[in-house]
C-alpha cells in the first residue's frame, strides 16, 4: 500500500545527498546481466540504509520491476540510486531512465494491466513517491523513493 | 540434451512427482530452459506432480510470476499438478501490493507440505529409507 505522505518527508523539499553517499551511483540497463546486477546494488543500499525486510523486498521489487520495464521496452536505459537524508527520515531514490519510444499518456501506464504483469501502478505502490516523466519520442524516466520509517 | 540442466536448476524425481526449486538468478533465458527441460520431464518421466521450492526466492516481480504461472498452466495440460512451495512472507506482502495474486498457482507454506499435497506421506513409524510414499 502506498503510505500516507504526512509520516514522510514531502518530495518537493528539496532532499540534500547523504555525506556518506557521495555522488549518486549509476548502473547501465543493457542486458540481462545488468538487471541481476543493478537489482543487487539496490539491495546493498537498502541493507545500508537499515529498511526492514519487507521494505527491502518492496524496494528491490520494485526496482527490478522498473529496470526489466526500460530493458524490455525502453531499449535499456540507466538506473541512478541516491540516499537521501532528512531529519528523521533516510531515503532511497531510484531514478530509471531510457531513450526508449516513452509513453503517451503516464496516467493510463499506471493502471493495471496497461503493460504485461502488474505494470508501473504495481510498482508505484510498493514505494513511498512515484512519478513518470515521459513523452512519445522523449524517452521515459521514472522516479520512485521510499523512506525508511522513523 | 545437456545432462546437467541448462538452467542451472536440478530437477529430481521422487516416484511420479519431480522435485525442483527456482532461483533468485532467473533471466529470460533461464527460465526458457527451465520450463523446456521441466515440460519435457513431466512428459518423459510419465510425472503427476511437480513441486517447486521458492523458499530462496528473495523477490518474485511480475516476470517470476508470470514464469511461474505459465509453467503451471503447461504442466496442467500435461497432466501434472504444480504445487508452488514456501513463498516467504515478505515476498507474500510485496506480489499483493504489486497486484500480482498468482491465479491458479496452488502453494503450499513448505515442501513438505506441498509434497503431501502430491500424495506423499510421512511416516514417523518406518525406519528410514522405507519407501513409504502413499502413492496414487
Amino acid at each position: 500500500m502506498l503510505r500516507s505522505t504526512e509520516q514522510s518527508p514531502s518530495s518537493e523539499t528539496a532532499p540534500r545527498l547523504d555525506p556518506r553517499a557521495g555522488e549518486p551511483n549509476s548502473y547501465p540497463v543493457r542486458t540481462e546481466e545488468d538487471l541481476l546486477t543493478a537489482r543487487h546494488a539496490v539491495r546493498a543500499a537498502t541493507l545500508a540504509l537499515g529498511f526492514g525486510i519487507v521494505d527491502q523486498t518492496r524496494i528491490v521489487t520494485a526496482a527490478s520491476e522498473l529496470v526489466r520495464n526500460a530493458y524490455i521496452h525502453g531499449g535499456g536505459g540507466t538506473l541512478t540510486l541516491t540516499l537521501l537524508e532528512h531529519p528523521g527520515a533516510q531515503g532511497l531514490r531510484l531514478v530509471i531512465s531510457d531513450d526508449g519510444p516513452g509513453i503517451h499518456d503516464a496516467q493510463e501506464a499506471l493502471t493495471d494491466g496497461y503493460t504485461t504483469g502488474a505494470g508501473l501502478g504495481g510498482a508505484g505502490r510498493l514505494m513511498d513517491d512515484f512519478r513518470i516523466d515521459s513523452a512519445p519520442g522523449r524517452g521515459t524516466t521514472v522516479t520512485a523513493t521510499r523512506w525508511t520509517t522513523p | 540434451m545437456n545432462a546437467r540442466p541448462v538452467a542451472g536448476v536440478p530437477i529430481l524425481r521422487l516416484g511420479d512427482v519431480l522435485v525442483t526449486e527456482l532461483l533468485d538468478e532467473l533471466d529470460d533465458k533461464a527460465a526458457l530452459a527451465f520450463t523446456d527441460e521441466l515440460t519435457q520431464r513431466i512428459a518423459a518421466e510419465d510425472a503427476s506432480g511437480v513441486l517447486i521450492d521458492i523458499s530462496r526466492l528473495e523477490i518474485i516481480d511480475s516476470f517470476v510470476a508470470r514464469t511461474l504461472m505459465e509453467l503451471t498452466t503447461m504442466a496442467r495440460l500435461l497432466g501434472a499438478r504444480v504445487i508452488v512451495a514456501g513463498m516467504l512472507p515478505p515476498v507474500a506482502i510485496t506480489l499483493v501490493e504489486l497486484g500480482l495474486h498468482l491465479d491458479g498457482v496452488e502453494t503450499a507454506l513448505n515442501a513438505e507440505r506441498g509434497m503431501a499435497l502430491l500424495g506423499w506421506q510421512q511416516n514417523r513409524q518406518l525406519p528410514e529409507g522405507a519407501p513409504s510414499a502413499a502413492l496414487h
